[in-house]
């Protein structure tokens, strides 16, 4: 029954986005006038009836509805509760019908809270969206239904893939999804500036909102998937240039530039068509991101099920949506209006700078995430990794930091040189410094972990100067958000150099007993002994680790685990976590003379990494509350007015 | 700006949607070539896994005819949905010997009761052991043994359709 229902639910909300878009076409070719008062009210109830529809599906999922093909292709009666749960979208179809939901819902919550945005450009932002939906919906309904049922109920499911059934898996993909939906709000909310020939300061701060929301969500999902890798995939690396990270890292870049752009067309009105075209390329690369990954053209990691169909599906999505909106923007760019003028040294002219060296890093993934499809095009198999990309990439990265450092001192529309290179002097002192300790106590190091050493030095100091001279209490929330995300770019960058620079790595064979040094510590491996955990079996190592010059001990359990449904080793490390770094150990195979693979690293400040993002996050965040906040005042005295102004009359 | 720029973006994308669609109507090769073919099996004697059959050793394999050595277990989904193919391939006269991995005697019964039985021999394999020896690392898979012991096709994952008369051949290019 509760499949049927979750089904019909999908049917309803499917039916209800073809009214939204038919209604709100006809409402803005002019006809019936009536037709414009009902968009909001379908596209509230579309988002509700779809949120049902995905409710229906976890419900599946918690009571392990084996008669339901998802649920036995994806879960397992002994399952913890947790990945029950998370196991709803662990998986193609599940994953599908989260995507609707949060297209669904947001959509809903643009008609019931946006207010300011002009009638008929809202009207053309709620078609756009459930025009969008709608292709997901089809593609749900006729390609991926995750409510099918089995002919006959198996006797159990198969289980989830247990690299996934982790705490990490229960938030991650949920995170970035958000983030890449809610992307979709800002091309909607593109697309209908376009079609009602309405892109201006207006239009910039109803969008702003959404790309915030969506890019926090992203940058979380990011740090979140990163760490993920990093501990549960036991290679000790965070960042792997793997399609699927690329996937996730290209619709981020593009939200970053969009977000700054945003600010200038809401500040200033400028760089509007800049701004519309960058709106269309973020969610572009979304959909690109999708498609690379279910489409399986490329070879990744993450095993997604992998069909050409799907495929296809999405290709032709794309083709719809993101070849009719460039379309568009083609055949509108040229009527919309040039905004205001301004000087390159301004804050516009930084973001300018900040937005095409974001731009030129995303062209560079994007090519070499795209690269080996040309080259097998021509015959030849190749892949591309951190070689290509960690240069390349750090061509346009570090001079975008420089500029990071610059950007926030200056003002709007003109600067004065003078004053800007007075505010400098501090942060070019801390990396003259910097550069000063790190060649005396780490001569030797690569070229780019030295410059992203003592920029991250310099950044963390300019990161704060907004602040400088200024009265801490009055200053807006959004200042303090812009200034705790650049830092946070500051402390990531710290962490990145550091890991790259001073990382140690011992591979050893070791008996019971044996000792092993590695970075400030020295480990010993004091027995191996199987555990039994609620779906798996394990070899477990424990290990005593000491710091070098005496003091502190610490044990560490680091596992292989054995999962049995479906059969699967996962090694789980075991990390220590000091103010200064990370001890991580991996347990690998018995040799045949009865010594155990261990490996060993002590990666320096390798923490600061997520530290860094998770101050990104927490900026964007401060920044949508010092908005919303700041609107929600700035209403509630337009209502006052408005009702003073009726009682006058 | 000149019109013709205004153009660029959809230009850029309509070549990435040339490269993507490339990609996915003309599929790659992704034959993974195993490096067991032309690697003559490894000894081994399975135990009976179901009482009907008799267990699998690699004897079965040297008796000179050609024969596919199917590694499947009752809790595998895919397997489930290659039983018609296989089903085919018997009634088309070839010889199928199965490994049911990490199983017991009742589900093996069980799932051969539900979807069919095309083996003539059914070893049991409790710790994969001759699975990883023969260098399979996943269920459902089917190897092409020529009538000397030698390993000379590995097929990865389920068989489909359209992979019968390509198996069947295989079988007769092993003779």
């Amino acid at each position: 029954m509760i499949a049927e229902a979750g089904l019909a639910c999908l049917w309803l909300a499917a039916s209800l986005s073809l009214l939204q878009l038919l209604a709100g076409g006809f409402a803005l070719a002019g006809r019936g006038a009536g037709l414009a008062a009902i968009v909001r009210p379908v596209a509230v109830l579309q988002g509700v009836l779809v949120a049902l529809a995905f409710v229906a599906l976890i419900w599946l999922f918690l009571r392990t509805d084996l008669s339901v093909k998802l649920v036995a292709m994806n879960s397992h009666s002994d399952k913890p509760f947790l990945y029950k749960f998370a196991g709803t979208w662990g998986n193609h179809e599940g994953s599908m019908l989260l995507w609707v939901t949060i297209m669904g819902l947001s959509g809903g919550f643009i008609a019931w809270l946006e207010k300011r945005l002009r009638g008929d450009t809202m009207i053309a932002t709620l078609a756009a969206q459930a025009f969008v939906s709608l292709g997901f919906y089809a593609f749900l309904l006729f390609s991926s239904n995750p409510f099918e049922r089995l002919p006959s109920p198996v006797p159990e499911g198969q289980g989830l893939n247990p690299l996934l059934q982790d705490p990490g898996l229960a938030f991650h993909p949920p995170t970035l999804y958000i983030g890449y939906v809610g992307l979709s709000v800002a091309f909607s909310f593109a697309v209908g500036a376009l079609v009602t020939r309405n892109v201006g300061p207006v239009f910039a701060k109803a969008m702003r909102p959404w790309v915030l929301g969506a890019w926090i969500f992203l940058t979380l999902g990011i740090t979140a998937g990163s760490y993920w890798a990093y501990y549960e995939l036991g290679w000790g690396g965070w960042w792997f240039w793997d399609p699927v990270e690329n996937a996730s890292l290209m619709p981020w870049l593009a939200a970053t530039a969009l977000l700054h752009s945003v600010s200038v067309l809401a500040t200033r009105g400028a760089l509007r068509a800049w701004t519309i075209m960058l709106a269309v390329v973020a969610f572009s690369m979304s959909m690109v991101g999708t498609f690379l990954v279910r489409s399986g053209i490329l070879t990744s990691v993450h095993a997604f099920a992998v069909d050409p169909e799907r495929g296809s599906f999405i290709l032709a999505l794309l083709a719809i949506y993101i070849g009719g909106a460039l379309a568009l923007f083609a055949l509108r760019a040229s009527t919309i209006k040039e905004g205001a003028r301004f000087n390159f040294l301004s804050r516009e002219g930084a973001l300018v700078l900040n937005n095409v060296l974001l731009v030129s890093i995303l062209g560079i993934v994007l090519i070499g995430t795209l690269y080996p499809l040309l080259t097998e095009a021509m015959g030849t198999k190749v892949s591309v990794g951190p070689p290509y990309f960690n240069p390349v990439g750090a061509i346009f990265a570090l001079p975008m930091v420089a500029a990071m450092m610059v950007g926030p001192l200056l003002r709007w529309r003109r600067d004065n040189g003078a004053k800007v290179f007075n505010l400098l002097v501090l942060p070019v002192l801390v990396v003259a410094a910097a550069l000063a300790l790190v060649l005396v106590f780490a001569d030797g190091i690569g070229l780019l972990p030295l410059l992203g050493l003592i920029l991250a030095a310099g950044l963390a100091v300019a990161s704060l100067l907004p602040l400088w001279g200024r009265n801490l209490r009055r200053t807006p929330l959004n200042i303090y958000g812009m200034v705790l995300a650049h830092l946070g770019i500051a402390v990531a960058l710290f962490g990145m150099a550091a890991e790259s620079a001073f990382n140690r790595e011992v591979l050893v064979a070791a008996n019971v007993g044996d000792q092993h040094a590695v970075g400030p510590y020295i480990v010993r491996l004091d027995g191996i002994e199987p555990v039994v955990g609620p779906n798996w079996t394990a070899l477990q190592a424990n290990m005593t680790a000491v710091l070098k010059d005496g003091g502190e001990v610490a044990t560490l359990h680091s596992q292989s685990r054995n999962f049995v449904s479906p059969p699967t080793t996962t090694s789980e490390a075991a990390l220590k976590t000091d103010w200064n770094g990370q001890l991580y150990a991996v347990l690998g195979e018995e040799n045949a003379d009865g010594r155990w693979q261990l490996r060993l690293w002590w990666k320096p400040f390798v923490p600061f990494i997520w530290y860094g993002g998770i101050l990104i996050g927490l900026g964007g965040l401060l920044a949508l509350i010092g908005r919303t906040a700041r609107d929600i005042r700035r209403r509630r005295h337009d209502m006052q007015d408005g009702m003073e102004e009726a009682v006058a009359a | 700006m000149s019109n013709w720029k205004l153009w660029l973006p959809l230009g850029l994308f309509a070549l990435f949607f040339a490269i993507a669609a490339g990609a996915l109507f003309w599929p790659k090769d992704d034959t993974i070539s195993s490096k067991m073919v032309g690697k003559p099996l490894p000894e081994f004697a399975l135990p009976q896994a179901v009482p009907d059959r008799p267990g699998v050793a690699k004897s079965d394999f040297t008796a000179g005819e050609p024969r596919l050595l199917n590694i499947f277990a009752s809790w595998c989904v895919p397997c489930i949905a290659e039983a018609p193919q296989l089903q085919k391939l018997a009634d088309a006269g070839a010889k199928i010997e199965g490994v049911a991995i990490r199983d017991t005697p009742q589900d093996i019964a069980a799932f051969l009761t539900r979807n069919g039985n095309p083996y003539t021999h059914i070893g049991s394999d409790k710790l994969s052991a001759l699975q990883l020896n023969i260098g399979s690392s996943g269920v459902p898979e089917t190897f092409v043994i020529d009538g000397k012991g030698i390993i000379t096709y590995q097929h990865i994952g389920d068989i489909r359709e359209r992979d019968v008369p390509m198996l069947l051949e295989k079988l007769e290019d092993a003779r």
